[in-house]
């Protein structure tokens, strides 16, 4: 059985919700090692009275969810599966911050009721009045592969011909000081052409929503299929990062000279770099390398941004300029392997196909 | 679908019991857990009661064998998991491809909160140990560390049903031979955040909770942590005492409101269908319902109304053991599949506390006493929530 992805969907600090080429790079310089989404008109997809109300994560996964919905011609998906790291934060830090000053009295309902994790997914299954299957996963790293997952199974199951899934993430003020103070992030200004060839700690935080509809029949504007996903826990050592690439390329019956574009989740951080630095080298050193944390910064579920662009390089047959990083485009491109890894913790392979 | 999974032991932690045969021993006693609020420090503790596990973190932490200062959801959620696996008799967890599927939704938002009152006096105080595993995952996370679990993790959230679901997808893990046993169910702490929540939308009872019953006011929160072991089929023979098959779940989604249940109970009807269907069962084969019942007036009316449909005028014995547990949030699903489960064990019936009067809007009581020895071969677990998520499960006699 063959996953085709009928139709994607991405809100991201490029203009991505608009139709056309590869968008171009918006802000070069990045805001104090802050990358912020570049909204697009939200009253496309949502009504005016409702947009007030709903927080910017919600939007952005709205949008996203509709942009994909609309390339693949689907209304009504046969399941609606997120992922989210850190869910709905704005609405937490408001209830929160209203809890903790007006000491648990007088609150309103609304930031409370919007900050469940599910609900990007339920507002989605609400404006599409859409009773299916809806699940979502808040597993950090793994969140968006484990919607990709759940995704895969249910289509495999085969009462299922359209799954909307995605993954969002928003970075708020909150969340960006209180990680900041990790040392997560560059303390020195860099621009996105830097970033990438940094030799210190630390990236640049990002945040957006990239939406999928897959299904097991190529669609209109299917571009891709999905062939593959694994995921490792905390591995121990880049070999065994390796060796997990080789076996994953193996079950697929593929050998390491037929990816003609590897993608991957670098970063700019020094310390999480040499991950992608051992893999490039060792298994992949004549591929062309692209790239896509410069264009998102990092969050927890920005693998989904990278499997966007894979399917715009797929889509188009060419690799943006602003995403090769090494090499030459290649002349053909028919298999992207896509590996990302969240802190080191979290590392993920995805197997895209053109079709 | 191919492939039986079984459901080769269970754990439970929560305020009416330290572990599950303590909380049997609670319903058999018929003591309900609701009282005044001991260890969650909140301005709403003599108005609102609580069903809170009866150990301060320290005590928790020994227990669990995990440092003192990390979030209770996490020390829950240790303890009742490694209850659930040891039931198992399978030996040492190395010996197997071993997934954990937890649902929460506070992650660690209990220590958040008291981080959050420092940070925002001044952004750069607050201590970040209180902070760092805010994330739901984190808590899922430390556990499958201190468990020694790597070959699939994950965290799920969808509001009240999130602990089903995790049932859902870890038996689907297993189906798809990625690993051969899991550890599914939920688990989560009472926090502020969560009370002060419930409280916004006006359905918390401020004396114990009545589900199912006519002069309900709303519900009771609840804090635990309960996980079943699924097991693949070929390992059947290795579980000490295999408690039943899970031979049915569905998942639907109410896509009503936001927080509230359509009136009919069009997602309950869905995902407690949807259930029946995978398992090839007819609504009259069904010995129990564990309700998802959380003693609100929308909630309970909208399930009601659901069950009717799909069942009259055939009712088997319901009864909420939210009645005793308060509503657990992410555990409860995990928490009730453990007690759905057993009840196919050991032919239980769970008694509804609270009960006087029937509701008007539906034809069925629930059951009030405690009963074993019935004849139980096949029982639905509900659990529905915000988001419009609905799910079902259903277990069956192997």
């Amino acid at each position: 059985m063959s996953i085709y992805i009928q139709g994607t969907g991405c809100v991201s600090p490029l203009e991505t919700a608009a139709e056309g080429p590869f968008p171009a790079v918006v802000n070069p310089a990045y805001d104090g090692a802050r990358l912020k989404v570049s909204d697009p008109d939200y009253k496309q997809w949502i009504d005016i009275k409702q947009i007030r109300r709903m927080s910017r994560i919600i939007k952005m996964g709205v949008a996203a969810a509709k942009l994909s919905l609309q390339e693949a011609g689907v209304e009504k998906p046969d399941a609606i599966i997120t992922g989210t790291a850190y869910g709905c934060l704005d609405d937490t830090g408001v209830f929160l911050t209203k809890m903790i000053n007006q000491q648990e009295e007088m609150l309103t309902p609304t930031s409370f009721i919007q900050s469940t994790h599910n609900t990007v997914a339920g507002q989605i299954a609400l404006m599409l009045s859409c009773h299916a299957y809806n699940n979502t996963f808040v597993h950090k790293g793994f969140s968006f592969e484990s919607a990709l997952l759940d995704s895969i199974m249910i289509l495999k199951e085969g009462k299922s011909k359209h799954i909307l899934m995605g993954a969002m993430d928003e970075l708020t003020t909150h969340s960006f000081n209180i990680i900041s103070r990790f040392n997560r992030f560059k303390k020195e200004p860099v621009t996105h052409t830097e970033l990438l060839h940094s030799t210190t700690p630390g990236t640049v935080a990002g945040e957006g929503a990239a939406c999928f509809v897959l299904g097991t029949e190529k669609g209109d504007n299917s571009h891709a299929r999905l062939t593959g996903l694994t995921t490792s826990y905390k591995p121990g050592s880049t070999a065994e990062i390796a060796a997990d690439i080789i076996a994953f390329l193996a079950v697929h019956e593929i050998a390491q000279e037929d990816i003609d574009l590897l993608i991957t989740g670098r970063n700019g951080d020094s310390e999480g770099d040499i991950w992608y630095d051992h893999v490039e080298r060792t298994l992949f050193p004549d591929q062309a390398v692209g790239c896509f944390k410069h264009l998102c910064g990092e969050y927890p579920t920005a693998a989904s941004f990278g499997m966007w662009v894979g399917c715009k390089v797929l889509s188009s047959g060419q690799v943006p300029a602003d995403v090769l990083f090494k090499g030459n485009t290649p002349e053909k491109i028919k298999k992207i392997l896509i590996y990302n890894h969240y802190k080191g913790t979290h590392h993920s392979l995805i197997l895209l196909t053109g079709c | 679908m191919a492939g039986e999974v079984w459901i080769g032991g269970g754990g439970v932690i929560c305020g009416i019991g330290d572990n599950l045969s303590a909380c049997i021993d609670a319903f058999r006693n018929m003591a309900t857990g609701a009282a005044t609020m001991e260890y969650l420090s909140s301005a709403h503790k003599g108005t609102y009661p609580v069903v809170e596990v009866r150990a301060d973190n320290a005590t928790l932490a020994v227990r669990a064998g995990m440092p003192a200062h990390i979030s209770r959801t996490a020390l829950l959620s240790k303890i009742a998991a490694r209850e659930a696996w040891d039931s198992t008799g399978l030996g040492e967890l190395r010996n197997y491809r071993v997934g954990f599927v937890s649902a929460n939704t506070v992650g660690g938002m209990d220590k958040t909160e008291d981080f959050f009152a420092d940070y925002l006096k001044d952004p750069q105080s607050g201590q970040l140990n209180q902070v760092v595993n805010h994330e739901c995952g984190s808590i899922t996370e430390l556990v499958a560390d201190s468990l020694g679990i790597r070959h699939h993790v994950t965290t799920i959230s969808t509001a009240c049903s999130s602990g089903a679901n995790a049932l859902m997808y870890g038996a689907r893990l297993i189906r798809n031979n990625m690993v051969d046993v899991v550890i599914a169910g939920g688990t989560d702490a009472l926090t502020r955040f969560t009370l002060n929540g419930f409280n916004t939308l006006m359905i918390l009872d401020q004396e114990s909770s009545r589900p199912f019953d006519d002069t309900r006011k709303g519900l009771n929160l609840g804090e635990g942590a309960g996980y079943v072991v699924l097991v693949k089929d070929e390992l059947k023979e290795l579980i000490r005492t295999p408690w039943c098959k899970l031979s049915g779940f569905a998942n639907a989604n109410d896509a009503y409101h936001q927080t509230a249940s359509s009136p009919e109970g069009v997602g309950n009807y869905l995902a407690m269908k949807g259930a029946l269907e995978m398992s090839g069962l007819k609504p009259e084969e069904i010995d129990y319902i564990n309700l998802h019942g959380t003693g609100t007036q929308n909630n309970d009316s909208s399930e009601g109304l659901a069950i009717e449909r799909l069942f009259a005028p055939h009712y088997p014995p319901v009864s909420s053991t939210k009645s005793f547990t308060g509503h657990t949030l992410g555990a409860s699903g995990g928490i009730e599949a453990v007690f759905s489960a057993l009840a196919v064990r050991e032919g239980y019936l769970y008694p509804n506390a609270n009960f006087g009067t029937r509701m008007k809007e539906i034809p069925f009581t629930p059951v009030t006493a405690f009963s074993e020895g019935n004849k139980v071969h096949h029982v639905m677990s509900n659990s529905f929530g915000f988001g419009g998520n609905c799910s079902s499960l259903i277990f069956s006699i192997g």
